[in-house]
């Protein structure tokens, strides 16, 4: 699956002979390895869900957010190291509000998407610096409408409709690609984000996780937050149904 | 007042400037007089600038001042359009005179009026006077002939009126103001912004309308004095 890039993998700064560079695919894995991430985009709105691995029954519930707001109209889920997110949703807060403060208006989301992406870049440039560990979801809702974007270790950015990153990505994508997203309300989409993540849920592997979920939708005056908690319980009962249901054919 | 009267007094542009929005984008209009004290420096500039493709600018106050401004902000929007990949918005181009206006408040001496058309908010027009506020208005006027505009305006604005309206309006304030302020004279010039693009307007002396003492007298008891006595051959 994987080549070992002996003697061309040790600093970012090298390529190999064939035109890789290695730093930023083991980056990658770091991605590969977290919690499920998820966004798509319905038509009034986009929906985020992310697979909390819960690494200790004595953490609170809650705590670990690893969706967070960038701005009032724009949030971005984190996969990977979260640490490195950290680093990244501060940077890209402050991107956010320095546009606004220069240009008196909200930072585009894809103005957004690019500063972050530039920002992650940036990283993979220098031998003293490591890449960041984590794949962004970047979700905002701005004049031009609901837009996602993903961004990659390697400073890659993508504009989407439906983005998985982490363990159950191929899983998720081949489940998201047979949703109508088009056609879809944000309040659907919500119920079928946490059917996706609890079904690319590894039982066997992984123990127990947490579901967290945002979106950004007309439902939330285009503001960025949490999913309310009524509708959350909502889509987390319908989804535990659809895996019985699936578990009982 | 004791103002340096000389023809080497820094060049101030006494003016009048107004922007007016309509239904579907903006009017811009202005006078032509640069002075430089007494001495008209420039009887036939140009106050209205562009910065972009969809926004413009009317300047008044210093006539450096007000150009250094423009040419730094013509330059962010420049780039910021780049780097956007579309057209720069009213408000933008508004917010960075704005910003440059307040942060160097004391040493500019330049009260603007940005107006232009947006495919997002329409046609806008800001106004943005000595301080550095930024105020968003239907319609706004500026510069030293304008306190014989307050009135007019008061009585004669309206929301939603049309292109031809609009600019008849402006041609008829700017005119208005040309007569009782001495620090504004010359032509007329306009700038018409909507989402077809730009259109520029020039109105010499001969064609804007006459007022009051500027006409012949007319049924003036004069004419009596004048006339032959009646039942005279």
């Amino acid at each position: 699956m994987s080549s070992i890039g002996t003697g061309y993998d040790l600093s970012v700064t090298t390529f190999s002979p064939d035109g890789r560079v290695f730093q930023i695919e083991y980056a990658a894995k770091a991605v590969d390895n977290s919690g499920t991430v998820i966004g798509i985009k319905c038509k009034d709105g986009i929906v985020m869900g992310v697979e909390k691995l819960i690494a200790s029954k004595m953490m609170l519930p809650g705590s670990n957010r690893r969706i967070h707001s960038v701005h009032r109209h724009s949030g971005m889920a984190v996969a990977g190291l979260a640490a490195d997110g950290r680093q990244i949703v501060a940077r890209a807060k402050s991107e956010a509000t320095n546009y606004e403060s220069v240009y008196g208006e909200p930072i585009p989301v894809k103005e957004l998407a690019e500063r972050v992406a530039s920002y992650v870049h940036l990283c993979t440039l220098y031998w003293w610096l490591r890449p960041f560990g984590c794949g962004i979801i970047l979700g905002g809702y701005d004049r031009d409408g609901p837009q996602l974007y993903m961004v990659e270790p390697s400073g890659i950015s993508y504009k989407y409709f439906g983005a998985a990153i982490g363990k159950g990505k191929q899983a998720a994508k081949t489940e998201i690609e047979k949703l109508k997203l088009s056609e879809m309300t944000c309040r659907e989409g919500v119920i079928e984000v946490a059917k996706i993540i609890y079904k690319v849920h590894d039982e066997a592997k992984d123990k127990a996780f947490e579901l967290e979920m945002s979106w950004v939708c007309d439902e939330s005056k285009q503001q960025h937050q949490k999913v309310p908690n009524d509708l959350l319980e909502e889509a987390k009962a319908a989804a535990r149904t659809a895996l019985e249901e699936m578990d009982a054919d | 007042m004791d103002l340096d009267m000389s023809i080497n007094a820094p060049h101030s542009m006494g003016t009048t400037i107004i922007g007016v929005t309509y239904n579907g984008g903006v009017v811009l209009g202005a006078d032509s007089r640069t002075s430089t004290g007494m001495y008209v420096a420039n009887r036939a500039s140009d106050k209205i600038t562009q910065l972009t493709d969809n926004v413009y600018v009317c300047r008044s106050g210093s006539a450096a001042d007000s150009q250094i401004v423009s040419d730094y902000v013509r330059y962010f929007l420049h780039q910021h359009t780049i780097q956007l990949g579309q057209p720069a918005t009213v408000k933008v181009a508004a917010n960075l005179i704005r910003l440059i206006s307040y942060n160097n408040k004391n040493m500019l001496e330049t009260g603007l009026i940005v107006g232009g058309w947006d495919k997002y908010e329409g046609g806008k027009i800001y106004g943005i006077p000595l301080g550095g506020t930024l105020i968003e208005q239907p319609f706004a006027i500026g510069g030293s002939g304008s306190s014989y505009l307050y009135g007019f305006f008061d009585q004669e604005w309206k929301e939603g009126m049309t292109k031809d309206e609009a600019e008849k309006l402006v041609v008829k304030a700017v005119s208005l103001a040309i007569a009782r302020d001495g620090a504004s004279g010359g032509v007329v010039r306009t700038v018409i912004i909507n989402s077809e693009g730009v259109t520029r307007n020039f109105y010499p002396g001969d064609k804007l309308p006459l007022w009051h003492e500027e006409l012949e007298p007319q049924n003036s008891l004069l004419d009596i004095l004048n006339a032959p006595e009646p039942m005279n051959t």
